[in-house]
């Protein structure tokens, strides 16, 4: 297959529920090899997408190809290449660690030699070695989520949807995940992961940012912050709250929050408003040790995206 | 294709195995409903108001009649003169059972042939009044016995023991339905399986709906119906252990006979436990959630029990309600279950039901896979 040709490609894809439009004309696609991000905060749309791409929800409108298979109309046949972890994986609570991977390494007929290779190699990497005959109705919230993971991988899939696989995850297991993530990337797995947490969109190569069902950027985490509509701002100070105060209603000025260290805000004109912020907290006798344009992060990013009336919709 | 099915049906079993709640279900109502069954459920009557007419006034009519003033389970309340005192008596509800013994009675007995006693029973109280009459038939054959082996000491080395028997008038001999153990223990094969198939079946997939195992399994490459088989092929082993069991139980410890042929049941059994399986897949298609499967099983089985003839005599049933019967599988598979134990009988008269078992299994079966497919969609 032509290396310049996406491994997935969705057009245009729509779903209705009853009462609402969870995936409205979602376009995008994804490179052999890469980790993309569907990003957006809950009920964006991500799940109902992601169940489209495994093919077990039909979509009403669009398209979804998949290594070269039309998973619309084939989503039988999309199935040898894709493997989907829910969001909610389902694990057998009454069955081991073991008994688990046995069970979905069966399912796809993984020959037993080969599953105890990958199982003793995903298990090492995520720290569960140790834990193969727990059940795994008793393992933390991070151990399942990395056992749903194994299990999704023992059959060395091409490509990797993993609905929002970190929602829930201690620091440490998400470490390990994205860890794991990173070594089946080397392997040439291309993967999809959608997550609400902005700050793991940075660990990807490239990220959609999805709300309302649409798209509203889609590029890699560093060009996306050049869609940064205006400035971050960074205040440190002491009084923190007072100083969200002085500045919240200014002109030019919007989404101020509160952050340890102080506050931060975005504005339309960094070099325009830089003084008039440091003219009112002075005003007010706020004190402050210092002002200036900060590096935004993905969530910045988002938020002023959200307020942005000409950012697309 | 093999490969998963078995992968399936041997991850149900690990479940199964350590699945306190699903053992609690498949244990413990059938201990307890035997135990019922068997012990308190048999319908035992004592002290029958009754009336004796002895018209043979010999030794044998008053030592059969003393059987009767001994026992505990009838009371003499007349001893009446005529025919005519005996029907009064039941009218006016003094007796609920007579007895008439007929001149000639012992004369029969002496040559070793059946001499006959007749029975009149109050039928407004059907229910004690057959049971009565199975006592009536008890004490009438016991006695018969005792007498036969007198007769035979007597008269040995002329020709053996004969055959003496006591024969009841105007009522079958030996109805074994009217012994409720024998009537109900074998019963319990039915609607035990019934409840536990379906509802072990049922419980067994809304789990995997529920917690979200069952989307996982659909987008590997394994089909609907090699999902539907590894499901069902436990509880189908399950169910036919159960009916061997119960079998088992019921032969052994409540020493119900079994004069048919095992074949017949065993053939019977498979086809009641196809349908059992279909239905719970059905109801696992109408629910997401395992509580819902628990009120709706309670919804669904309760009609089938009311309508199949296990306490509830289909023949006093008003016409609609028993033309509903006819759909229910538990209705033909207890007069299999009948018809083998207590009957003898075979595939020459049991194959009606049989026919009708597979049919209902057959449609059952269509339209839960059917349902089942369209509910993962
Ligand atoms: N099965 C469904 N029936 C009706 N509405 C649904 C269903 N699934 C999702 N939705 C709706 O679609 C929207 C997007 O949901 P979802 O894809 O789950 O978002 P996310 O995964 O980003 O949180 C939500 O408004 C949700 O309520
Ligand atoms: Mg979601």
């Amino acid at each position: 297959m032509n290396a310049g040709t996406p491994i997935v490609a969705a057009e245009a894809l729509t779903k209705r529920f009853a009462e609402s439009v969870a995936v409205d004309g979602l376009t995008f696609s994804v490179d052999r090899g890469e980790i993309f991000g569907l990003v957006g905060p809950d009920g964006a749309g991500k799940t109902t997408t992601m169940r489209m791409l495994a093919g077990v929800l039909p979509p009403d409108a669009g398209s979804i190809v998949v290594d070269s298979v039309d998973v619309v109309a084939d989503p039988e046949g999309a199935k040898q290449h894709i493997s989907y972890m829910p969001q909610r994986f389902g694990l057998y609570e009454d069955l081991t660690v073991d008994e688990n991977i046995r069970f979905y390494a069966d399912l796809f007929e993984v020959p037993s030699a080969l599953r105890e290779e990958r199982a003793t190699r995903l298990l090492a990497a995520s720290g569960m070695s140790q834990f193969r005959a727990r059940l795994a109705g008793q393992l933390s919230g991070g151990m399942k989520q990395k056992l749903g993971l194994t299990c999704a991988l023992v059959h060395t899939p091409q490509v990797l949807l993993l609905d929002e696989p970190t929602t829930g995850v201690d620091p440490v297991s998400r470490r390990d995940f994205w860890r794991i993530l990173y070594g089946l990337r080397e392997e040439g797995v291309t993967i999809l992961i959608s997550t609400a947490y902005l700050d793991e969109a940075e660990r990807c190569n490239r990220l959609a940012l999805l709300y309302g069902g649409r798209v509203l950027y889609c590029d890699t985490p560093v060009a996306l912050k050049r869609h940064m509509p205006g400035a971050l701002i960074v205040i440190t100070s002491s009084a923190g709250r007072d100083a969200r105060a002085a500045i919240a209603r200014l002109a030019g000025v919007s989404n101020v929050v509160l952050v340890g260290d102080g506050v931060h805000a975005v504005v339309d004109d960094s070099r325009l408003r830089i003084p008039e912020l440091r003219q009112a907290l002075e005003g007010v006798n706020v004190p402050f040790a210092n002002i200036a344009v900060g590096e935004p992060s993905i969530e910045d990013v988002f938020m002023a995206l959200l307020d942005d009336p000409e950012a697309p919709r | 294709m093999f490969e998963r099915i078995i992968a399936i049906i041997i991850k149900e079993f690990i479940e199964l195995r350590r699945d306190n709640s699903a053992r609690f279900r498949l244990i413990v109502p059938t201990i307890l409903q035997m135990l019922l069954f068997g012990y308190a459920a048999t319908y035992e009557v004592y002290h029958v108001s009754t009336a004796v007419l002895d018209l043979d006034h010999s030794q044998e009519s008053r030592e059969l009649l003393s059987h009767f003033t001994a026992s505990n389970r009838f009371d003499v309340v007349e001893e009446a003169r005529s025919q005519r005192d005996i029907t009064a008596a039941i009218d006016r509800s003094d007796a609920a059972v007579a007895l008439v013994i007929h001149a000639g009675f012992a004369e029969l007995l002496r040559k070793g042939r059946s001499a006959p006693l007749q029975v009149i029973v109050d039928g407004t109280n059907s229910n004690t009044a057959l049971i009565a009459l199975g006592y009536v038939n008890a004490i009438a054959a016991n006695f018969a016995k005792d007498y036969a082996t007198d007769l035979a000491q007597r008269i040995s080395g002329t020709a053996g023991a004969r055959q003496v028997q006591v024969v009841l008038e105007q009522r079958p001999w030996f109805n074994p339905d009217l012994n409720g153990r024998w009537f109900f223990v074998p019963g319990l094969i039915g609607t035990l399986t019934l409840v536990i198939v379906v509802n072990l079946t049922a419980f067994a997939i809304v789990r995997e709906r529920e917690v979200g195992t069952l989307e996982q399994i659909m987008v590997s490459p394994i089909r609907p119906v090699e999902f539907i088989l590894g499901k069902t092929v436990p509880f189908f082993v399950i169910g036919l252990f159960q009916v061997a069991l119960i079998v088992a139980v019921g032969t052994l410890w409540f020493q119900v006979p079994f004069a048919g042929n095992p074949l017949v049941l065993v053939l019977g059994s498979v086809l009641f436990l196809l349908s059992t399986l279909a239905l719970g897949l059905l109801i696992s298609t109408l629910c997401s959630t395992q509580q819902q499967a628990f009120s709706l099983n309670f919804f669904i089985l309760n009609p089938f029990f009311i309508l199949s003839g296990f306490s509830f005599p289909i023949s006093s049933m008003p016409q609609v309600l028993q033309w509903l019967t006819y759909v229910n599988p538990l209705r033909y598979y207890l007069v299999v279950i009948r018809g083998t134990f207590l009957k003898g009988v075979g595939l020459g008269v049991l194959w009606p039901e049989l026919a009708a078992m597979a049919a209902i299994a057959l449609i059952l079966l269509a339209t839960s896979i059917l349902r089942f497919r369209k509910s993962l969609e």
